[in-house]
């Protein structure tokens, strides 16, 4: 609790004894000898005054300022309703449970940020330097990139950067969910938000402290409250015209009925108050970003970013998921598989087929070089030609070279012998002679196929695989994954296009996402209705360019995403139906003469209350 | 220019709406985001004028909602 909560709960209590004691005093019928109805207004002001001090000034404060309409007012004028029909122990209580509430409310909120906060106590506080052999410790955002700091054991890595010295476990949950530590050795990067391990470790750090994962991170948690969902912003526009609405129902409550029906005013100004009461939308202005808020932090705390409200709400009504084959649903590590030589030995062709692809960096060709095994001697090869979609035709020792696939063969009219194998291949022409293939294979990613399998079962209806393989290998990976549909040899810029076509074929309702590597496939991130991108721990376009981020590369994790994004916004409609059901039936019984002050305080502070506790379950759902 | 300010004592959800509102309709302002739940203000405004429309930002602040204290 923090101090100014202190200081209610004494009042609460102070307030609280002196009005059971003059509530026994009334019942015992000491009060009963008093003619003056104003002697019993000033006993009762005391606990009054006690208890509501504060909102009577924060009314007639915030009046002076124009805001007319705010809680405090709306307090003041029913419990002076209140006093003004002679109501004075209801004045009273009313304005007691009215701060019970608040403080409860208060307290519930405060717990709920702090337990949100906790959860994202991912920024270090420092980074130790080295200065003249001694360990100094420094602000990181002081260091500068290309230092080296020194890591110890059970310390949160403040920045990115390159271990240079020492081996450790490094424990990654608060970043990705994931329980098993990771090996950091020299030479491999490290992530800042991790803990290290045993180990001490000197890292040389590769970005500044503003650049780092931990700070980027923190920064997309804290904007993705910005980012309104759709319930969000119905909220904001209803509690917008809520309280004046109600307010002028009040207004003519008090004053219509006893002219027509002629009688007193009192009953109804009493009615009019309840009215009052309940007119502040506090419970639903509160409890449905909240909710949102703890969806985001229960999946950031699997290791998925959602970057605001809005997409937890869409990916909640994904019903389409499209993936990128390589490096979502397969591992995207290319191995060279067979060997299919043609006129030439084996080695041969693997050796010119190396030095063919000596400069590019596509993950095939990488392949084949790591297959090749030897430095490849790039004085050989000459100026490359890339032939997109195809291949690229490239001379070695002064001849020309076709490698690529059967569509680079067909269109040169090399004649070549078709390959049939799962997988992808990789066809070489010298000088418009074929001399052989090459089968290269990715092998799919362990849980892939559970993996669609768990988004099924949540209700994804439809599982799409774009590749710019042949039909066959993309088959033959969608076959064992369970993939409902294949568009397979599609060239990069294709896949906009094709994801294009499928938001096109889709009712407004129906969401699409593309799950992506980050790699080429931005545009299409970009264009879905939910970007999801494969985190890499730290691949900057990625991360730009998704709606949402999965920091483990783990694609069982959407399936987990949409329950958290499902059970979410169960718990935000529960709220407002909740919050304004009791509203609505409390103004109803209020109006026909039926309500207390009490129900009405309940429908204000006590349905925030139950409200916001209700949020907090978001925050707590589980993994599975 | 993007700014961001920590809040003290903001104590209600609907009082963080209505200070959204009102600095978004302070002249030079982009955008604006009150964040009930951070306790976090972003304000998006013109480059120039923005020691102007953040003295602007703090009076209509106070005028909503005064306990709230803008840590600058």
């Amino acid at each position: 609790m923090t101090k100014k909560q202190k200081k209610m709960l004494v009042r609460i209590i102070i307030a609280f004894v002196l009005f059971a004691g003059l509530m026994i005093c009334e019942h015992a019928g000491l009060f009963e000898g008093i003619e003056n109805p104003f002697i019993l207004f000033v006993i009762y002001l005391v606990p009054y005054l006690i208890i509501g001090y504060d909102i009577v000034y924060k009314a007639a404060r915030n009046i002076s300022h124009g805001q007319v309409f705010d809680e405090n007012f709306l307090m003041m004028i029913a419990t002076f309703g209140a006093f003004g029909v002679k109501e004075y122990s209801e004045a009273v209580a009313v304005m007691l449970f009215y701060q019970v509430g608040e403080l409860f409310q208060g307290y519930a909120v405060g717990k709920s940020r702090q337990s949100i906060a906790d959860m994202m106590d991912i920024c270090p506080e420092y980074a130790n330097i080295e200065v003249d052999g001694k360990l100094t410790q420094v602000d990181p955002d002081d260091v500068e990139v290309g230092s080296i700091i020194v890591i110890k054991p059970g310390e949160r890595i403040p920045l990115d950067g390159v271990v240079v010295e020492g081996e450790s476990f490094i424990d990654t949950a608060a970043l990705t969910g994931e329980s098993v530590p990771r090996k950091a050795s020299v030479g491999k990067t490290v992530i800042s938000g991790c803990v290290n391990g045993s180990g001490t470790l000197k890292v040389r750090t590769e970005k500044e402290f503003d650049d780092s994962t931990v700070a980027r991170i923190l920064e997309l948690v804290e904007n993705a409250s910005s980012k309104k969902a759709r319930v969000e912003n119905f909220i904001t526009k209803f509690a917008k015209y809520y309280t004046p609405v109600v307010t002028i129902g009040a207004v003519i409550l008090a004053i219509i009925p006893p002219i027509i029906l002629g009688g007193g005013f009192g009953e109804w100004i009493q009615r009019a108050c309840i009215f009052l009461v309940i007119s502040c939308p506090c419970a639903l202005v509160i409890s449905v970003p909240l909710g949102f808020f703890g969806g985001i932090g229960a999946a950031s705390r699997i290791g998925v970013l959602v970057k605001g409200s809005n997409y937890l709400e869409a990916v909640a009504e994904m019903e389409t998921i499209v993936f990128d084959k390589t490096g979502t649903l397969t591992k995207g590590e290319f191995k060279v598989q067979e060997l299919r030589p043609a006129g030439i030995t084996e080695q041969e062709l693997l050796e010119l087929s190396a030095l063919a692809e000596g400069y590019s960096t596509h993950p095939i060709a990488c392949s084949i070089r790591e297959a090749y095994g030897k430095e490849i001697d790039i004085s050989r090869v000459g100026q490359a030609e890339e032939i997109a979609g195809c291949g690229i035709s490239v001379p070695v020792d002064g001849r020309e070279i076709l490698i690529g696939n059967a569509k680079l063969m067909q269109e040169k009219k090399v004649d070549f012998i078709p390959c049939e194998g799962a997988g992808t291949i990789v066809y070489t022409a010298r000088e418009g002679k074929f001399v052989g293939a090459v089968v290269i294979a990715d092998s799919v990613k362990e849980g892939a196929a559970e993996a669609i399998r768990d988004m099924k079962r949540v209700g994804v209806k439809k599982c799409i695989m774009l590749t710019g393989d042949r039909k066959e290998a993309a088959w033959a990976v969608a076959r064992e994954l369970g993939i409902d549909e294949v568009h397979a040899e599609l060239l990069p810029g294709d896949k906009v296009s094709k994801v294009e076509e499928l938001l096109k074929a889709q009712s407004d309702k129906e969401k699409l996402a593309f799950v992506g590597d980050g790699i080429n496939d931005a545009p299409v991130l970009t264009r879905a209705d939910i970007g999801i991108a494969m985190g890499s721990m730290g691949s900057d376009a990625a991360i730009e360019a998704a709606d949402v981020v999965l920091m483990d590369d783990d694609v069982k994790k959407i399936a987990s995403v949409v329950k958290i994004s499902r059970k979410t916004l169960t718990i935000v409609k529960q709220n407002i139906v909740f919050a304004l059901g009791v509203k609505a039936f409390v103004l109803v019984l209020g109006a026909l003469g039926a309500a207390n002050m009490w129900e009405a305080v309940f429908a204000d502070v006590g349905v925030s209350v139950i409200a916001i506790l209700n949020a907090m379950r978001a925050l707590k759902i589980n993994k599975q | 220019m993007k700014k961001k300010f920590k809040l003290e004592d903001l104590d209600c959800a609907n009082c963080a709406a209505k200070m959204e509102e009102a600095i978004k309709k302070i002249d030079g302002v982009n955008d604006a985001n009150v964040s009930f739940l951070a306790q976090k203000m972003t304000i998006d405004a013109v480059d120039e004028k923005f020691d102007d429309i953040m003295k602007e930002v703090v009076a209509v602040c106070a005028k909503v909602e005064p306990d709230c204290k803008i840590l600058l």
